[in-house]
């Protein structure tokens, strides 16, 4: 049987680009990314488990630039993927299928999403929270 | 009319065999991670400037335990999940998906062995 002629279907190259392509991608991409912070969160809370010197190994390592880099990513990761998960939730519960509603939730998510992550970020680095 | 046969219409498995669970853990563990998240990026942003005793003692107590306990196995079981999809996505060899599936289920339980230990451990005053 010959199979190598079979007709394929069309693939991500085909399409013209649009928002809710890269929404899509980026929702999958940040749930792995808190997937790996979950790494850093337990070790966080082993290492204060341990002890002060472990803690303090944790404290550097977050306070380093590549840590607060990590830490800014995963802020963003978790605001956008919750944003845009509560977005997938009313997808399930029927809600908001009509392409402009698609655009509108879209847009909406990437609004609330960076207003979050800048608020945070705000606090953190004004102190504003102790 | 159906084709099923009648057990396949009683169990209601599909093909897969495993029916819609996985959908169903999915969101639910989502939407228990709603109020679950945002309590914890509440709290750890509090905590961004405290040192080793104001987070010790934040750990001490009671619903801080209870519920860092709940956001930890939600979140896990909620990333195996995730991850569980993407890797049934992208790798296509039966052996190293297999692989990986394990590697990723066993570290998610790992982790959330360590740390709802360390929670109820700081929790009850070791």
């Amino acid at each position: 049987m010959a199979t190598d002629n079979r007709p394929l279907s069309p693939h991500l190259g085909i399409y013209r680009w649009q928002i809710t392509m890269t929404m899509s991608i980026l929702h999958r991409a940040t749930g792995v990314a808190l997937a790996v912070g979950s790494l850093m969160l337990v070790w966080w809370l082993v290492a204060a488990g341990i002890g002060p010197d472990a803690y303090d190994t944790v404290h550097s390592f977050l306070s380093a630039w590549y840590g607060q880099v990590l830490l800014i990513g995963w802020t963003f990761s978790l605001f956008y993927h919750l944003c845009n998960g509560v977005r997938h939730l009313a997808w399930d519960a029927g809600w908001g299928f009509q392409i402009r509603t698609f655009y509108i939730t879209g847009y909406a998510v990437w609004a609330v999403a960076l207003l979050l992550t800048a608020g945070t970020l705000c606090v953190a680095y004004s102190g504003g929270a102790t | 009319m159906s084709f099923r046969t009648p057990l396949g219409q009683v169990t209601g498995l599909g093909s897969a065999k495993s029916g819609t669970a996985h959908w169903w853990g999915q969101r639910v563990s989502a939407l228990g991670l709603i109020p679950l998240s945002l309590w914890f990026a509440g709290s750890v942003l509090q905590l961004s400037r405290a040192d080793y005793i104001t987070v010790i003692v934040w750990l001490h107590t009671p619903w801080v335990a209870v519920l860092l306990s709940l956001f930890l196995v939600t979140l896990l079981y909620h990333a195996y999940l995730g991850v569980q999809v993407v890797i049934e996505d992208y790798v296509h060899t039966e052996w190293s998906k297999l692989a990986s599936l394990l590697v990723i289920k066993f570290a998610c339980i790992l982790l959330g062995a360590a740390g709802v230990f360390t929670a109820l451990r700081v929790a009850f005053g070791a």
